[in-house]
């Protein structure tokens, strides 16, 4: 186990040094980052001096150990935009992003599962071909037009609840939470519902599948046989052993919903780190989208090394070496 | 032909009512892409054809309706059916060109991959895997960030986060091709190894790709019209069924909501067909199940 941990965390820091590489180029080949700190009247000697300044004139291969020696020490670089660290930024705007994704998630498998479950062990029932051509049209609609669709109606044309923004939010430990006002419930309904359908789509097909697969298992006839209630079987024998699958995708989706975010957060003008990167992407503010990517990159290799963690504990069977 | 409609795909296909559906959806679209200029009276990019006099009408069952715009009109008096047909050849452009060059590329490198073991098996499959941590829209977002806007732009992220799943998969079913005794007879006969992989392992790693590329299609409408919605996608000039709602949502706080909200079924009624029908394919080539 410990080897294991070992290798694994030696793989994170590969894919993390990867990532950076690859953003790095990508950052280097296009645009010229120095016409967004030089004002427009700059002359030409004030802009060879701004280059200067920015490292500009360095080859590539310095210029990428400066990246990753200062990213290693816990500079990140400062916004062009605000003139601030472009960390700070995105750490600010982290929990607002955190809160709709955890709150999306749990609305997903809330209604995911158990419908599921059901669609799993009825595959021929009316009810459960109504359950399946709607996750179907979930996974087919937009998410972007959906929320466009519930502003319109709930917010534009009913009033009932807001289009915009984070309303109150109550203060713990220094983080800012709507989850702990009634008028943080109000405005997080919408995006978090959003965001939530296309992850609850894919979750209730998961379940459904692995359902199927599952009440062809023997162990499922031995529990009827022994007389457990129909509950108990599907329960106990059947969602445990069908949910294996599910918790995979589970991080898969985890990550989908915080790149997802990006565009709910737009539509609703929610104050998280993705509405920060899309505006920095039209501003072409580098360092926060570096530091994004990093910071998003970091969480996803923790995701996947969770996941894997996890599938042991509800797996036996699966040993990690 | 008659032959065709003998097989028990056909007869399962005419008995399976999403595969109908599915179907009739893509043939829709197939028709407005291919004659969508000819099926309406405006050209919704012909500045001579626009009257501003007629923008912002609304659907023709509602008040102040025009027959001539059933689905209503932009602010620039554009028809939003003529619009939805013309964006819909984009949409739909996108999504069948980077589904092929992904699976172009994708089959290639997991042939490859899958053949020849060791560090090009290595390299390509570490690149996958660092590829599947992420998620495509992401990776797609970020490419398009650092390059800018562009029909051939979208084209190459989305093949870029595209090859992947080709690969690994056609990697997956070349390991097991390559164990049984056709290849083996193959080398033993002395082939090059260019034409065992071509004449031998290709034809028997293609059939799970159908159903990955079906499926694929519909994605890759919905990523380009995500990506088309942040303004990182299509060009103004090139308008697609994403470029469509966002240039509605702009509008939508006046209650304009039949600009944006149109092209969104449009683009759910494509992307619905193809994974119905995509859903049957699955479930008629997977011989597990029968």
């Amino acid at each position: 186990m410990f080897g294991y941990l070992i290798k694994r965390l030696i793989q994170m820091l590969l894919v993390l040094w990867v990532v950076s590489v690859i953003v790095f180029l990508m950052m280097s080949f296009t645009g010229d980052p120095v016409f967004m700190v030089v004002p427009i009247d700059a002359t030409d000697a004030e802009i060879a001096q701004a280059r200067r300044l920015l490292g500009l004139y360095d080859s590539l291969l310095v210029q990428y150990w400066k990246f990753i020696t200062s990213l290693v020490q816990g500079d990140f670089g400062r916004s062009y935009v605000f003139r601030q660290p472009a960390m700070t930024l995105i750490l600010e705007r982290m929990p607002a992003t955190v809160e709709m994704v955890l709150v999306a998630m749990v609305l997903a498998v809330v209604v995911a599962i158990p419908l599921g479950v059901y669609a799993g062990a009825n595959p021929n029932g009316r009810l459960s071909r109504i359950i399946m051509s709607s996750s179907l049209l979930g996974i087919s609609l937009p998410g972007f037009w959906v929320g466009m669709v519930l502003i319109y109606l709930f917010a534009v044309n009913w009033g009932v609840f807001p289009s915009s923004g984070r309303g109150d939010t109550a203060e713990v430990f220094g983080l800012r939470v709507s989850l702990l006002t009634w008028d943080g419930w109000h405005h997080i309904a919408l995006p978090a519902i959003t965001l939530s359908l296309g992850t609850m789509a894919i979750l209730l097909r998961m379940t459904r599948a692995g359902m199927m697969e599952v009440s062809r298992q023997d162990y499922m006839k031995f529990a009827r046989a022994k007389g457990a209630t129909r509950r108990d079987v599907l329960y106990k024998h059947g969602l445990k052993n069908a949910l294996i699958p599910v918790v995979t995708i589970f991080g898969l989706q985890l990550g989908d919903l915080i790149a997802f975010a990006t565009i709910t957060e737009t539509i609703f003008s929610w104050p998280g780190m993705g509405k920060l990167l899309i505006d920095s992407i039209y501003r072409a503010d580098r360092p926060v989208i570096v530091v994004y990517l990093m910071l998003v990159a970091l969480i996803f290799v923790v995701i996947n090394f969770l996941v894997d963690i996890v599938y042991t504990l509800i797996d036996p069977r699966i040993t990690l070496k | 032909m008659t032959a065709f409609l003998r097989t028990e795909f056909f007869h399962n296909y005419t008995r399976s009512s999403s595969a109908i559906i599915g179907s009739a959806l893509m043939a829709f679209f197939a028709v407005a892409v291919l004659a969508g200029p000819f099926l309406v009276a405006q050209n919704p990019y012909d500045i001579a054809s626009l009257d501003l006099m007629d923008s912002y009408k609304p659907p023709v069952w509602l008040d102040g309706g025009d027959p001539r715009y059933w689905l209503g009109t932009d602010g620039q008096g554009r028809d939003v059916w003529a619009s939805i047909l013309y964006g819909a050849r984009i949409s739909v452009f996108i999504g069948l060109v980077a589904m092929m060059a992904s699976c172009v590329i994708g089959t290639l490198l997991g042939l490859l991959a899958g053949f020849y073991g060791g560090i090009v098996d290595s390299v390509i499959m570490r690149i996958a895997d660092v590829q599947l941590s992420f998620p495509s829209i992401l990776i797609a977002l970020f490419l398009m960030s650092a390059v800018g806007t562009g029909v051939d732009k979208v084209l190459i992220a989305l093949t870029a986060v595209g090859w992947v799943v080709y690969a690994r998969t056609v990697r997956g079913s070349t390991l097991s091709e390559i164990e049984k005794e056709y290849v083996q007879a193959a080398r033993v006969a002395g082939l090059p190894n260019h034409k065992i992989i071509r004449k031998h392992v290709l034809p028997n790693v293609l059939t799970p790709l159908i159903v990955i590329a079906t499926i694929q299609v519909g994605t890759f409408v919905l990523i380009e019209a995500s990506l088309s919605f942040l303004g990182v996608g299509v060009p103004i000039t090139q308008p697609s069924l994403g470029l469509l709602i966002k240039n509605g949502f702009d509008v939508l706080f006046s209650g304009l909501w039949w600009t944006s909200v149109f092209p969104g079924v449009a683009i759910m009624m494509l992307v619905f067909g193809i994974n119905l029908f995509g859903d049957f394919l699955r479930d008629e080539l997977n011989p597990r199940l029968k």
